[in-house]
């Protein structure tokens, strides 16, 4: 379960408030979307949950089963099973994106004191979850990211995620730069994920993904706050009329 | 390829399991900062005409070798020390250095490994090379006609000034292969190293192949004759271990018409309060169409976070490629040493012969390196490919130095530079100095250079997946080092990874 309470973020370097308070309590086993406008603080708040520098938090907290996030190092929260599928996938030449996961997976359980994953079976897991995201031999080859199109990062995420296989599942705008094949892959993906003791938190701007995803829950995020919370008719809601109507209620 | 015993064939690109595990050894944090108290027979501090003198007669040598010696310790008296390579370092007190060490347990042959001074055994065991091989390079009598374990590495050791044995030297010898150390090829083969030696690197060509010309005491020799493919990868490890001790190691390797050899050089050194003073000099000879592969781990203590200690490293390499398509390509990871001063260098003299030089270059804390290359074109079509990875941490500097000449003869000729730099935090620096000539207008040189910082977002994104702060330093800094640590041997490239890892351990946070 996460559970934030009165989130107040800063940037470290200016004077500039981004998060204005942010309530949210995502329950095990629950699919929470957030909409809001650009710039509303989305893409802030996942990062200052997955421990991005760069930020200063005033106040709050937020808590995975309990356990106080922010004070923990990003890789910390990783292992204690959060993800965060980025907005903006980071390219990291030279690394092939195997590589990469593996380091991964195995620096995960080292810190959760686990066995490491043998070559062997990495390698069926990972050629396994690849073929239902329909990423082929080669990219999971090439390095990570690099010169992969928009909607190839983001079902590297999705394979990222569904390899570490995290307890929290943050998705910043996964569904956004995918075309329709890509974006169902994607959802069915996530769903495939969907289990009693992993919940996740879906940031998009479009219906769309709902479709596919469907969420228990519905915020809507403006101006550093969460500003309403409903079922997923509050995202049909804002698909058909935009932010407009909601703002003008609660402002 | 090396011709692999059956039970091996999982390792490939013709490394054994003991020389990964070798260098595997090399790859603990500075963990060959141990020094073995070993018995060992100094000749008197400081240098002079005798004690050049005193170096020839220990190991034995023919006048004409003393003379040659005592020629370039005369030159050398009257050159000056080099200082325009970017780096700063006290004054090297030349008659504060011990010239000749020597373990003492060597001076008798013993009959079996028990009569071997222990420590030296440890020493071995230490740098991860296999008993019976411990055996050999001790000089335990019959050690030849113990088992083989299987293993396809031939191992020369110089430890301080001396080589203290060779392996495989038999089995070598089927294939005409000579290896052995120098101090024997020139009782030996006298006529061979009366030929080559100082024929590439001249005992008058700079003031540390100088002073290694009239002191050094040993080093390898390897001789590849016509059209022979060498069965094994060979080796040399370095290690200094005497106190104020310099080490002046010399390489010579002549590889004939059609022959193939890779050689690969390990080094390293006990944790020392003092900077101790290596100038080695490597002379390669490659004839028409053989090629000669050199690869080299330098893992010289490099000093204290304070910068308290280290290897001064002053080494001349340089291969001649005499024959038309002859071919050399310089491997080097260089994350050892307080001081580092290397150009390994390419005389393309052959038409259409090639030159390769690959490097990374790590250095953190106060370390300093200024290494690089030197391409010299001279025969047609000639073609030379550099790739330089700098990295610099903590208070460091790194610089590339590199030349790429191209005479008017050589015509058609390519050379294509790509050199990156790295920068971890913001006390460190680092610089390319790029030197071009190029003489006629049918060839082409191109130079790519690039200078970046290590990315936070990359960090962050390692970080937000599991690593530690360090290991996500280590896979980006590995991944920017991917090209060269392609080239060199697959099992070597991994545990050079490790080393990668293992030299920016504190680099960040
Ligand atoms: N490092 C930064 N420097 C300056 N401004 C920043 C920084 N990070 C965030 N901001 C500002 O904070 C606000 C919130 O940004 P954020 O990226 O969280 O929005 P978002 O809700 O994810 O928007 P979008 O829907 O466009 O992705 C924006 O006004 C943005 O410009
Ligand atoms: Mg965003």
């Amino acid at each position: 379960m996460l559970e934030i309470k009165n989130l107040h973020v800063k940037l470290e370097e200016e004077d500039k408030v981004i998060l204005k308070g942010v309530n949210l309590t995502v329950e095990t086993g629950k699919v929470h979307a957030i909409m809001g406008p650009n710039g509303s603080g989305k893409s802030t708040l996942s990062y200052v949950l997955s421990g991005r520098d760069g930020y200063t938090v005033t106040a709050g907290s937020a808590k995975l089963d309990g356990q106080e996030l922010l004070e923990m190092e990003p890789e910390a929260r990783a292992a204690a099973g959060l993800f965060l599928a980025f907005q903006y996938p980071v390219e990291i030449p030279g690394v092939g994106n195997m590589t990469f996961l593996r380091t991964a997976v195995n620096a995960q359980r080292k810190a959760r004191g686990e066995e490491e994953m043998s070559a062997g079976e990495f390698l069926k897991v990972i050629r396994e979850q690849a073929k239902t995201l329909k990423i082929d031999a080669d990219m999971l080859k090439r390095p990570v990211n690099v010169g992969f199109s928009g909607g190839e990062k983001k079902r590297n995420e999705i394979l990222q995620m569904a390899m570490l296989e995290p307890k929290m599942c943050i998705l910043d705008e996964t569904d956004s730069g995918l075309d329709v094949d890509a974006m169902k892959l994607v959802a069915e993906g996530v769903n495939a994920l969907r289990s009693e003791g992993r919940s996740f938190l879906v940031i998009t701007h479009y219906q769309r993904l709902l479709d596919h995803i469907k969420p228990d829950v519905v915020h809507i995020m403006a101006d550093g706050r969460i500003v309403k919370t409903g079922g997923p008719e509050l995202a049909l809601e804002v698909e058909n009329n935009g932010y407009a109507d909601i703002l003008a209620e609660v402002l | 390829m090396v011709a692999l015993d059956k039970a091996e064939t999982d390792v490939r690109d013709g490394v054994d399991r003991e020389t990964v595990e070798a260098v595997n050894a090399m790859a603990g944090k500075y963990k060959h900062g141990w020094e073995t108290d070993i018995e060992t027979e100094y000749a008197p501090k400081g240098l002079s005409e005798d004690i050049v003198r005193l170096i020839s007669e220990k190991n034995g040598e023919p006048e004409w070798m003393t003379d040659w010696r005592l020629q370039a310790y005369r030159r050398w008296l009257q050159l000056d020390e080099p200082r325009w390579a970017m780096l700063h370092y006290p004054e090297i007190d030349y008659q504060d250095q011990y010239y000749y060490a020597k373990p003492k347990s060597m001076s008798g042959k013993p009959k079996s490994l028990d009569e071997v001074d222990p420590k030296l055994l440890a020493t071995y065991a230490k740098l991860g090379i296999p008993l019976k091989e411990q055996m050999i390079l001790a000089g335990v009598d019959g050690a030849e006609a113990a088992p083989a374990e299987g293993r396809r590495v031939a191992v020369d050791a110089v430890f301080d000034s001396v080589s203290v044995g060779t392996t495989f030297k038999a089995e070598l010898m089927k294939a005409g292969v000579i290896f052995m150390p120098i101090s024997e090829a020139i009782r030996e083969y006298p006529d061979l190293v009366k030929k080559y030696l100082g024929s590439v690197v001249p005992a008058s060509d700079n003031y540390f192949a100088t002073l290694n010309s009239a002191v050094f005491s040993d080093g390898s020799f390897v001789y590849i004759p016509e059209g022979v493919r060498c069965p094994m990868e060979l080796s040399t490890y370095f290690r200094i271990n005497a106190e104020n001790t310099g080490q002046f190691e010399r390489t010579l390797i002549i590889a004939e018409k059609g022959s193939y050899v890779s050689y690969l050089e390990g080094c390293t050194a006990p944790k020392r309060d003092i900077a101790q003073l290596h100038a080695a000099v490597v002379e390669i000879v490659i004839m028409e169409d053989a090629e000669v592969k050199y690869s080299t781990v330098q893992n010289w203590y490099p000093g204290d976070e304070e910068g308290r200690g280290g290897i001064y490293n002053f080494v001349t390499k340089r291969a001649d490629c005499r024959g038309d398509r002859s071919k050399v390509m310089w491997t080097q990871v260089e994350t050892g040493s307080a001081i580092t001063w290397k150009y390994p260098s390419c005389i393309l003299r052959g038409d259409d012969s090639q030159g390769e030089f690959y490097s990374i270059a790590i250095a953190n804390n106060m370390q300093q390196a200024d290494t690089g290359t030197k391409m010299i074109h001279l025969g047609k079509n000639t073609r030379s490919r550099i790739v330089s990875k700098g990295i610099s941490a903590g208070k460091a500097q790194n610089t590339y130095r590199g030349l790429v000449s191209v005479h008017p003869k050589a015509k058609n000729s390519r050379n294509y530079t790509q050199c990156d730099s790295l920068l971890i935090g913001d006390k460190c620096g680092a610089h390319t100095v790029p030197y071009i000539e190029v003489k006629n207008n049918s060839s082409r040189v191109e130079h790519e250079a690039t200078t970046s910082k290590v990315d936070d977002d990359q960090l962050f994104y390692c970080r937000s997946r599991g690593m530690d702060e360090e290991e996500a330093v280590a896979l980006v800094v590995n991944g920017f080092c991917k090209e060269v640590l392609q080239a060199l041997p697959m099992e070597f490239a991994m545990e050079a990874q490790s080393l990668v890892a293992i030299s920016l351990e504190g680099s960040v946070g």
